[in-house]
């Protein structure tokens, strides 16, 4: 069994409200933080090696101590609740079972960054969730953890939640800012950072549901005590969505340290394949990151165990790697079309993207248009170059990462599985059926395609 | 001051100068191109991705070559930092892809666009665009939406550079237009087909890199390149508005007015709507002279240069003889007329 720093205490009854979670322990963070120095506190975060659970992972002691404290401007924090990479659901889940870690991490977290003004921006989808916050704050601002002087500290804080109104784009942190300030949410030119110009304006720190979750638990356990758990710079536990063709889907935290075979196989996570089929391929980290073969998710290109941290996820650069990004884990067993998957996202960041940059916004659209050609049987063996040649041509030359996220799964799916994208183009009259593969997986048919095996670009 | 090195050239400028603008400086053909920034715009810039540049030595102290091609018009110096724009392949490649993103739901209606001739998108085309298409789905298209009676919006040919975004924000004293939806059907558009109307909504046109924003007084009255610009100026009563303009005229017609503009196509100063649409007569203006021009301009035609001594308003003539040369060379006969012949 793992450690469960977030979800603890996540069945105990009532712990949706304010009175059970206090009793399990809820609000001495805030207690201990408060007799704390900020700087203490950032130091505290560098010293667990917490890295940020939105998908860049990237080191929050670090972001925390690059915010501006000396132009003597307000600071802000901002909490990323807009969780909406297909594939991920982790965020949600944890705010609908214990919304007050969220308000406590909140709360928190703004000791450390001196802010007296924070945010937590949620999706619009999440309608239901926004309220359960709300309630939680509201009960918290009743207990006398946020306003004016908070348990006698001489410390202001004020909590807001905000709604977006249904873009994934403003999951961006600079977008996300653009649209809390009630712009259009359009990703902002970088730099200046937001640690710099943020909201309003001001230094802001953007971090995800999952790592503000963290803090409170480094506060009061220390962060050496984190760094602990997990391999290497990978610390602490994190939280994975998994979905697919799994026996036992669901949110599970798990310790940096364990490894993909034990996660897909054991008992204790996702119980192994659904109905006994082979194992297909495997998105590791949210739709954005490249999908991975079968031979590639359990053993590196070396032949080293892979395992659940953001450097072995990675091993091997996006040639046989992958990342572990946001943490939504989609398994797929032989059943699956893998064109008709790439499609499938490619549609999302065509939907997606905020439209600034020609790259991105015309290059999605094509992408799309492509593989639904492909899909359907009307495609060339030249769109298969071509769609590679676009997804070069965006990936790296737009304001934001979306664009990237949108190159990066088409890229891995042609590197990996070229051979279906033949098949797509060779036998048009197979694949009209979408459930071709499920007739007839690929290893039924893999004979017609010569004994040319898949061709790595 | 720090040093830059673009394409082999150096050059000392001001710390905080972005690339583009330390190029512009230097001039000539290592320029980058730029569809949507526009120096007199605050905050522009940084969407079409065509300036983008490799920086193979990030600066002195950090001499590493940034790993992503970075848009030259939004990054700025540091001592030292080495540049390439025309001799990186990498950019060229990049940029050609840039351009052919721009161009694939481009309506390409040149022929019947009023900006052919002095369009952006078909220089950057004429130097990076290919010969043929590699796509084959529809283009995409728009519903037609009025915003007044002086300017024409061609949505379908808008390459969401935003400028005139930036213009309504920062010269007109309310914005009644901006970007409506997202992704590829992104559109500019006055929020449920409201008409803008202010006095400083024509500069709109003479930013818009492409034909997507047109002037609705000169609408198919002339292709730009039989007409002959001059400077000239006029006592304009509006306070922020000098009254310096180029009048396009075709023999002693006034045609059409439009702000000046530097060898970079952006405006000198803005002008009022009125020095725009309500003075097409040639006696409301004095004449300064000739507007000079690139000398690859297709609206020199490659003669005008040549006259730029002599202040001629007299030119209909001479043009009237280019457009029968050009005629007996087109051969404008109808096939059945060419038959009986
Ligand atoms: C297109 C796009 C969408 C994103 N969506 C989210 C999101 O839904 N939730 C999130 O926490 N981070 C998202 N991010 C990452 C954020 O930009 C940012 O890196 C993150 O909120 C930082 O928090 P962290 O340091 O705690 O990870 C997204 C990034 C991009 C480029
Ligand atoms: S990459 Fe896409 S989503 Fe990001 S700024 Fe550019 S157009 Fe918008
Ligand atoms: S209408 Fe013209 S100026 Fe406005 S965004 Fe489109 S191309 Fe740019
Ligand atoms: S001019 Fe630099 S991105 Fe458009």
């Amino acid at each position: 069994m793992g450690r469960k720093i977030l979800t603890e205490h996540i069945n105990v009854p009532g712990i949706q409200g304010y009175d059970a979670y206090r009793q399990h322990g809820g609000y001495r963070s805030v207690e201990k933080a408060l007799k704390m120095a900020p700087n203490d506190i950032v130091e505290e975060v560098k010293k667990s090696g917490l890295r940020g659970r939105g998908g860049a992972g990237f080191p929050t002691g670090m972001k925390w101590s690059f915010i501006d404290k000396k132009s003597g401007r307000p600071r802000h924090l901002v909490c990323n609740a807009d969780e909406s990479e297909p594939g991920t659901f982790k965020d949600r889940y944890m705010m609908e079972k214990i919304p007050h870690l969220l308000v406590e991490g909140m709360i928190t977290s703004s000791i450390a960054l001196e802010a007296n003004l924070s945010y937590i921006y949620i999706r619009g989808e999440y309608m239901w969730v926004y309220r359960i916050l709300e309630r939680a704050i509201n009960e918290a601002y009743a207990k006398g953890w946020l306003g004016k002087n908070i348990q006698g500290s001489g410390y202001d804080l004020d909590l807001y939640v905000t709604c977006g109104a249904g873009a994934y784009i403003c999951g961006e942190e600079t977008a996300l800012i653009e649209s809390l300030e009630g712009k259009r949410g359009n990703p902002r030119i970088k730099p200046p950072f937001p640690a710099v110009v943020g909201l309003y304006g001001n230094p802001t720190v953007v971090n995800n549901v999952e790592t503000i979750m963290d803090i409170p638990w480094i506060v009061m356990n220390g962060g050496e005590e984190f760094a602990k758990i997990g391999i290497g710079k990978s610390t602490g536990t994190k939280l994975i969505s998994a979905s697919g063709h799994i026996r036992k889907p669901g949110v599970y935290e798990i310790d940096l340290s364990i490894s993909v075979e034990e996660f897909v196989m054991s008992d204790e996570y996702l119980g192994g394949m659904y109905s006994d089929r082979p194992l297909k391929a495997c998105v590791p980290g949210g739709s954005s990151v490249p999908i991975l073969p079968a031979e590639l998710l359990f053993k590196t290109a070396k032949g080293e165990q892979r395992m659940m941290t953001y450097e072995s996820m990675s091993d091997g650069g996006f040639a046989t790697g992958s990342m572990i990004g946001s943490g939504g884990f989609i398994v797929y067993d032989d059943t699956t079309c893998v064109v008709r998957n790439t499609w499938n996202f490619a549609r999302f960041y065509h939907h997606e993207s905020c439209g600034q940059c020609s790259p991105c916004r015309e290059g999605t659209g094509w992408m799309e248009k492509i593989l639904y050609r492909l899909e359907n049987g009307y495609g060339t063996q030249e769109d298969i170059d071509l769609l590679w040649d676009i997804q070069r041509k965006i990936e790296g030359n737009t304001i934001c990462p979306l664009g990237d996220a949108a190159a990066w799964p088409v890229a891995a799916a042609i590197r990996h599985f070229r051979h279906e994208f033949e098949y797509h183009v060779r036998y048009p009259e197979k694949i009209k059926d979408r459930k071709h593969f499920e007739y007839e997986p690929w290893e039924k048919v893999k004979h017609l395609m010569g004994s040319k095996e898949a061709v790595a670009v | 001051m720090p040093k830059v090195t673009i394409d082999g050239v150096s050059i000392e400028v001001e710390a905080g100068t972005t690339i583009l603008n330390a190029a512009r400086k230097i001039g000539g053909d290592l320029v980058p191109p730029a569809m949507c920034y526009y120096s007199k715009l605050k905050g522009s810039g940084g969407k079409c991705r065509v300036c983008l540049v490799e920086i193979s030595k990030g600066s002195e102290a950090n001499p590493n070559p940034m790993p992503k091609l970075q848009a030259s018009c939004c990054t700025p110096i540091a001592d030292g930092m080495e540049v390439k724009n025309m001799t990186s392949q990498k950019v060229q490649d990049m940029r050609k892809g840039v351009v052919e993103f721009l161009l694939i739901n481009h309506p390409l209606d040149c022929p019947i666009c009023d900006q052919a001739g002095e369009c952006d998108l078909q220089n950057l085309g004429f130097d990076y665009g290919a010969q043929t298409t590699r796509y084959q789905e529809g283009r995409r298209t728009f519903d037609k939406i009025d915003i007044g009676d002086k300017i024409q919006l061609h949505m379908t040919r808008c390459i969401l550079c935003y400028r005139c975004t930036y213009v309504a924000d920062q010269l007109t004293p309310h914005r009644d237009h901006g970007v409506l939806n997202r992704g590829d059907a992104s559109e500019i558009s006055t929020y449920i087909s409201h008409a803008i109307d202010n006095d400083f909504s024509g500069n709109m046109i003479d930013v818009c890199p492409v034909g997507a924003l047109t002037d609705k007084t000169f609408r198919f009255k002339s292709r730009v390149w039989f007409l002959k610009p001059y400077r000239a100026h006029r006592q304009c009563s509006h306070e922020k508005c000098n009254g310096q303009v180029d009048l396009w005229m075709f023999g002693n017609d006034v045609y059409r007015v439009t702000a000046r503009k530097d060898e970079y196509h952006e405006v000198e100063s803005f002008i009022c709507n009125e020095c725009r649409f309500d003075h097409k007569n040639k006696a409301d203006w004095t004449i300064e002279g000739p507007r000079k021009l690139e000398k690859w301009s297709v609206i020199n035609q490659g003669k005008y240069m040549k006259r730029t001594a002599e202040v001629n308003i007299d030119t209909e003539k001479a043009l009237l003889l280019g457009r029968d040369q050009d005629r007996k060379r087109i051969s404008m006969v109808a096939p059945e007329e060419a038959k009986k012949k």
